[in-house]
């Protein structure tokens, strides 16, 4: 056996001097991370300017036009928010828009099916939870076929797009489905000191996911695997187990904006999520999240879903023609993606290999 | 003195192709060895069969003198064999802390009752492993692709020091890395070794090899070419083994 050497100092200037050159950097970084909020409060002021200059009156501090927002982001939020775990995890649900249709269609029918037998708030509660239920199962569906037989997220989900889709009409009969439950109608325009209880209900919900991204095992796992598969596999992450699970999050997600859209309308509809699939993608990469994977926040999200409910319902709000929205909320997402790759490329570019 | 890791006669074949035949090596406390071949001589066959990725067709892997197992590279881990490899080891948009305890980290009760990640358990044990291996960081809230490749590799390094691995099998560490980083993991391993650690250490660069390295295995074609102490040989004999002249 050989003599151990002592042990050997590098010699000097090898350890890179890189700290302060960094710190700079980092700053930078924060404010491109804040980017979805410093949008937000950009168009808000814009709205605001613009109203007092051609009315005379408030947009901001108006409480109808606040409560008119976050209602209509509700919908959307909850999407993005299944959305960026997905997103974060490198891929993309295009099923949730049907799936929230599905939920939709299954809690008017349950709801109408149950109230005579178990009364107004139980029955509502019955055909949450059914909802919800059956929400999860094209999410482990997706879940399944991600993570065992390997197919790209994009396609599955798009299949589960079809299949979704044609079961909700199916179910609704081609038709919405109106519910029979002054409790529903209740629980979907009321109101507790003035905040709508759906609101309230999503509030919750958000702050949860945002607690279960950032703070367990299940987020940390997530952001690991959409930076690198193989280290996350190295490490002794079950990534199937763990794929399966995300997937059925996002089923969830959408499942219980169904139930609350049913709650607002007090009907169900297969094509209640439609339009906000790409509004929740949307929403997500404004948010500041990658498409690559690896990034982004439930925090970035919220702000991302309020930046296009804000102009959605302020270019109403100021009279524009509404097919400016579109021009805008794609405008948005032109720009957000600019400054991902500007941040990207200022931060040594190693991010983009 | 009984060897950290001792292997014996192992054969490895995949269906007809004989990819390691009948070899035998040892792994001392305190000691790198390193393997050296050409493309395809078995090196990477060897190291996969000693971590758990394949199971040998025959012979024996013995850790401190007891036969040992393994149906995976976790299993390995366990029992303190950590690979480490030139990439992809790292979430490069997690911290130090959190690469170091990815797959098991560390909860703490925030107000008492609800489970969070204790960021700062990780930070902290992140700030003392790489001080052990003498890299100094203060910015223990920044992603990992923040830092240069040299530190990159000692944050493996690191994560496997963490974790108590006696024997650390290093595939290429040096490959990816500019001259001044590649003289960094050199010295890391010699941190290593004065830990009583014991590395096998696989590269192409025979500089390398000669600095860092006690002995040295070459294998040609699936067999051992020859073993060599480094101090009794020279990169011509090395070379010589490797090509077969």
């Amino acid at each position: 056996m050989t003599t151990p050497e002592p042990p050997h100092r590098a010699p000097d200037g090898v350890s890179p001097p890189a700290d302060h050159a960094d710190k700079a950097r980092t700053t930078l970084q924060r404010i491109a991370d804040l980017r979805a909020w410093l949008f937000l409060a950009f168009l808000i002021l814009a709205f605001e300017v613009w109203s007092r200059v051609s009315f005379g009156g408030t947009f901001l501090f108006n409480p109808f036009n606040i409560q008119s927002i976050a209602i209509f982001a509700v919908a959307p939020l909850l999407l993005a928010t299944g959305q960026t775990f997905v997103i974060i995890s490198g891929g993309i649900d295009l099923s949730m828009g049907f799936i929230m249709g599905l939920a939709a269609v299954v809690a008017a029918h349950v709801i109408n099916w149950a109230t005579p037998g178990m009364g107004l708030p139980l029955a509502v509660l019955f055909g949450a939870l059914v909802a919800i239920a059956v929400a999860a199962v094209p999410g482990m569906v997706n879940g399944l076929l991600v993570s065992r037989l390997k197919v790209p997220p994009f396609i599955g989900t798009l299949g589960m797009f079809g299949v979704a889709r044609g079961v909700a009409f199916l179910l609704a009969g081609g038709t919405t489905v109106p519910v029979q439950n002054s409790f529903f109608a209740a629980l979907g325009n009321g109101r507790f000191f003035g905040v709508p209880w759906i609101v309230i209900v999503t509030a919750v919900f958000v702050l949860l996911m945002h607690y279960l991204l950032s703070q367990t095992r299940f987020g940390q796992h997530n952001y690991a695997i959409g930076a690198n598969v193989q280290a996350a596999s190295r490490a002794g992450i079950d990534i199937k187990r763990h794929l399966l699970r995300l997937y059925i999050l996002s089923g969830v997600c959408a499942g219980l904006a169904g139930f609350l859209y049913a709650a607002r309308f007090s009907a169900g509809a297969a094509q209640a999520g439609e339009p906000l699939l790409l509004d929740s993608v949307a929403a997500v990469v404004i948010g500041g999240a990658s498409l690559f994977g690896g990034s982004g926040t439930i925090l970035g999200t919220v702000a991302g879903a309020f930046v296009i409910a804000v102009i959605q319902y302020g270019l109403v709000f100021i009279n524009v023609a509404p097919f400016w929205q579109f021009i805008s909320v794609g405008i948005v997402i032109i720009i957000s993606v600019l400054i991902d790759q500007a941040q990207r490329r200022f931060s040594g570019g190693r991010q983009s290999e | 003195m009984t060897p950290l890791l001792e292997v014996r006669h192992l054969s490895k074949a995949f269906g007809p192709v004989q990819a390691l035949s009948d070899l035998s090596m040892k792994v001392h406390a305190g000691e790198v060895v390193a393997l050296a071949g050409d493309n395809g001589a078995g090196k990477t066959t060897l190291i996969k069969a000693i971590s758990g990725v394949y199971r040998p067709t025959s012979g024996e892997v013995l850790l401190r003198g007891e036969p040992v197992q393994f149906n995976s590279p976790q299993e390995a881990r366990e029992k303190g064999i950590e690979t480490i490899y030139q990439d992809l080891a790292l979430a490069d948009n997690l911290t130090i802390g959190a690469n170091i305890f990815l797959g098991r980290e560390p909860m703490r009760r925030a107000m008492g009752f609800l489970p969070v990640l204790d960021r700062r358990k990780m930070a902290q044990a992140a700030k003392a492993t790489m001080a052990l291996l003498d890299f100094h960081v203060n910015r223990l809230d920044a992603p990992v692709s923040n830092f240069s490749g040299g530190q990159r590799q000692a944050v493996a390094i690191g994560r496997a020091v963490y974790w108590n691995a006696q024997i650390l099998i290093m595939d290429e560490p040096t490959a990816a890395l500019g001259v001044p980083e590649q003289r960094k993991v050199i010295s890391l391993i010699h941190q290593l070794k004065a830990q009583g650690r014991g590395v096998i250490f696989i590269s192409h660069n025979l500089q390398d090899i000669f600095a860092v390295s006690d002995r040295i295995v070459v294998l040609r074609r699936g067999v051992q070419a020859g073993e060599r102490r480094i101090a009794e040989t020279s990169h011509d004999e090395v070379v010589k083994l490797m090509i077969g002249g």
